[in-house]
């Protein structure tokens, strides 16, 4: 399919949903009435997911309870929930920030220095954690959204990279440098240390992804997120309908960022530790990556994209070095060993020519008039 | 004094890399919009070409005197090349959608560097040089290494160069035209789009050749050297103004020098933290005064 033969889909359009209207699924067949409550099925199987084992091969590496696929499936709900949370400023509101990771480290590093300098137990640190974290974003977003288009994505890009180059020089030893810092084993709850806990860690996760789905949602739907919409599809016009997109957009990088510093103490409590990739600006370029991958501004395509791609990222690896890639010649086999590369190609592949992502192939094309 | 001649020579050979790579970004940016977040990519393929070129796989090529002029002059071409092939495939096809591009070439600059990676390997290698550029010479009281010569020599001769096209040539008057007023030049029934694919092509080629100087600079190629490269490349291209050669030249040797003394004499890494706080500080104060064109 050649890229011009795309049909341009402008921003409103591609965010209208087809969705049923009451008249329209009085008419549905039975099973496509059914088919609306397929969320609420996939919850079912991701709430009773630790005690299954059923294994997957090839998908995960073990059965779906024991402890290494728990942990898998559980970062991949957190970047999945991340993307979600990350597609409010990038598909709802339309502003590029290349330093979401600032937000999600800032909570994860603060919890982990609350709790281990200040000595308070974990979850009064995990609040306060996410309070820095939010004041960072309410810090950092009140300055950045002064100036808008390329000019914001550069500042946040400038900001990140600032936090990056703190985190990594390590001033007075309170980062821990390349090496992160480890979460103190007496400091975790009982019931979540250990890997006998996976599942609860699991659960947690499922928690975090289901509370960023819920308010994004709720967000989205509300007059701010009408608002959110029009600043993305018309910023002038919204000025002059006389209401001050600065606030606005403000809010919503607060909410993201919010739900990022969420992110982050989730991320602590699943590794154990803070470490410094999630500082760099090549981890908010892989939140992007997820989020164009499954669809930039629709319900459920950054979650998918986020799953995927954290899915592909560990597996691919092992794949890699599998029976069945090594036998390849060495044109085949050597780009298949990056994962970097075949996400990063697939990238480019879906901004040229899918541009509303993956949850746009199960849709059905539009009628032409 | 020996320590101050010397981080100046060395800050104004960090300068001069800085302008190879900002002096497309520039260009590129100035003229269709796009932050080209490839930038680093071209710089990282031009150096790997030039390291492949020099370690004997291309014959002619070498590690010494004309041989190693031919291996910079290899990888400047494949860099030249890979800029034309990103225009044209990727560039292209988007026009009319800028956040589109800018997104493709997050992807580019993404894949490109996991890709080096795997075909040599995560790890530096050591780039071969001539024996007569890896010495030092005497000025001041300090030894200074000779390759901060050749980055300031080839720096210039760039910005020469450039000055020359944009100033003198029907091709680098349409540029400078379309970055004055894009929409004003395509009215006039010029095709601006053959000028979108010839600044890649330049800041393709001086990208590319700042990689395989840079490999003299510092001593390795890495696949993550172009885009540590790039963010710095954005300051310079941010304080120069969009566009403007002679800005980004100057602004070049004011970030490579400020982040050489002020890593030096503060704590190690202050410089670097400087800079990134001088591009969000611009940014901020001045978004339309440095370009008009950015907000």
């Amino acid at each position: 399919m050649t890229p011009a033969a795309t049909p341009a889909t402008t921003p409103a359009a591609s965010t209208r949903k087809a969705a049923a209207s009451p008249e329209a699924d009085a008419d549905a067949p039975p099973w496509r009435r059914l088919g609306r409550w397929w969320p609420a099925l996939v919850l079912v199987a991701l709430v009773t997911a630790p005690f299954s084992s059923l294994s997957l091969p090839g998908l995960l590496d073990g059965p779906i309870g024991s402890a290494g696929s728990l942990q898998l499936l559980a970062l991949c709900l957190v970047f999945g929930a991340l993307a979600t949370g990350y597609d409010l400023l990038l598909g709802h509101t339309g502003l590029l920030s290349f330093g979401h990771a600032l937000y999600f480290a800032a909570g994860s590093y603060s919890t982990e220095l609350i709790a281990a300098e200040a000595g308070l137990p974990f979850w009064p640190s995990a609040v306060l954690g996410v309070l820095c974290g939010v004041a960072l974003a309410w810090a950092l977003g009140s300055v950045a959204l002064r100036v808008s288009g390329i000019a914001f994505s550069m500042v946040t890009l400038a900001f990140a990279q600032a936090g990056s180059i703190l985190v990594e020089r390590d001033p007075g030893g309170v980062t821990g440098g390349e090496e992160g810092r480890a979460v103190p084993a007496d400091k975790l709850p009982a019931s979540l240390a250990g890997i006998d806990h996976t599942a609860n860690l699991y659960w947690i996760a499922l928690a975090y992804l289901v509370l960023t789905l819920a308010v994004v949602r709720w967000a989205v739907r509300s007059p701010t997120g009408r608002v959110w919409e029009g600043i993305r599809d018309n910023e002038t016009r919204v000025e002059v309908l006389g209401l001050r997109p600065y606030g606005f957009k403000l809010v919503a990088f607060v909410v993201a960022g919010a739900l990022a510093a969420v992110g982050g103490v989730v991320h602590l409590l699943l590794t154990g530790g803070a470490t410094p990739q999630t500082t760099t600006s090549d981890f908010t370029l892989s939140l992007l990556v997820m989020v164009v991958l499954g669809g930039s501004g629709s319900r459920w395509g950054p979650l998918l994209g986020g799953v995927l791609y954290t899915w592909a990222d560990h597996r691919l690896g092992d794949l890699a070095g599998s029976d069945a890639v090594s036998g390849l010649p060495s044109v085949l086999r050597v780009p298949l060993s990056q994962p970097l590369f075949l996400l990063g190609t697939l990238f480019v592949v879906t901004v040229v020519a899918l541009p509303g992502g993956l949850t746009r192939l199960g849709r059905r094309p539009r009628v032409r008039a | 004094m020996a320590t101050v001649v010397l981080l100046a020579a060395t800050g104004l050979g960090l300068g001069a890399l800085y302008f190879l790579v900002a002096a497309g970004l520039s260009l590129i940016f100035g003229l269709m919009d796009v932050l080209n977040f490839a930038h680093g990519a071209l710089l990282s393929i031009g150096a790997y070409a030039t390291w492949w070129a020099a370690s004997g796989h291309l014959p002619g090529a070498g590690s010494g005197g004309a041989g190693f002029v031919l291996a910079v002059c290899f990888g400047t071409a494949v860099g030249t090349l890979a800029a034309v092939v990103l225009e044209l495939a990727l560039i292209r096809p988007l026009y009319g959608r800028p956040r589109e591009q800018v997104l493709a070439t997050v992807g580019v600059g993404l894949a490109v560097p996991a890709l080096l990676s795997a075909i040599w390997g995560p790890d530096a290698r050591p780039f071969p040089g001539p024996a007569a550029l890896s010495g030092t010479f005497g000025l001041l009281g300090a030894r200074i290494p000779v390759n901060r010569l050749v980055l300031l020599g080839a720096a210039a001769v760039v910005l020469l160069a450039l000055r020359l096209f944009l100033g003198r040539t029907r091709h680098g008057l349409v540029v400078r035209a379309g970055v004055e007023d894009r929409a004003m030049v395509t009215a006039l029934g010029i095709d601006v789009r053959r000028a979108f694919t010839l600044v890649f092509a330049i800041g393709g080629a001086a990208a590319a050749l700042g990689g395989a100087l840079g490999g003299l600079y510092y001593g390795s190629v890495d696949p993550g050297q172009g885009t540590s490269l790039l963010i710095f490349a954005f300051v310079v291209v941010v304080m120069g103004g969009m566009g403007s050669v002679a800005g980004a030249a100057l602004a070049a040797v004011g970030v490579g020098l400020v982040q050489q003394f002020a890593n030096y004499y503060t704590t190690s890494g202050l410089g670097d933290l400087a800079v990134v706080v001088l591009l969000a500080a611009l940014l901020l104060l001045r978004p339309r005064g440095i370009t008009g064109r950015l907000a």
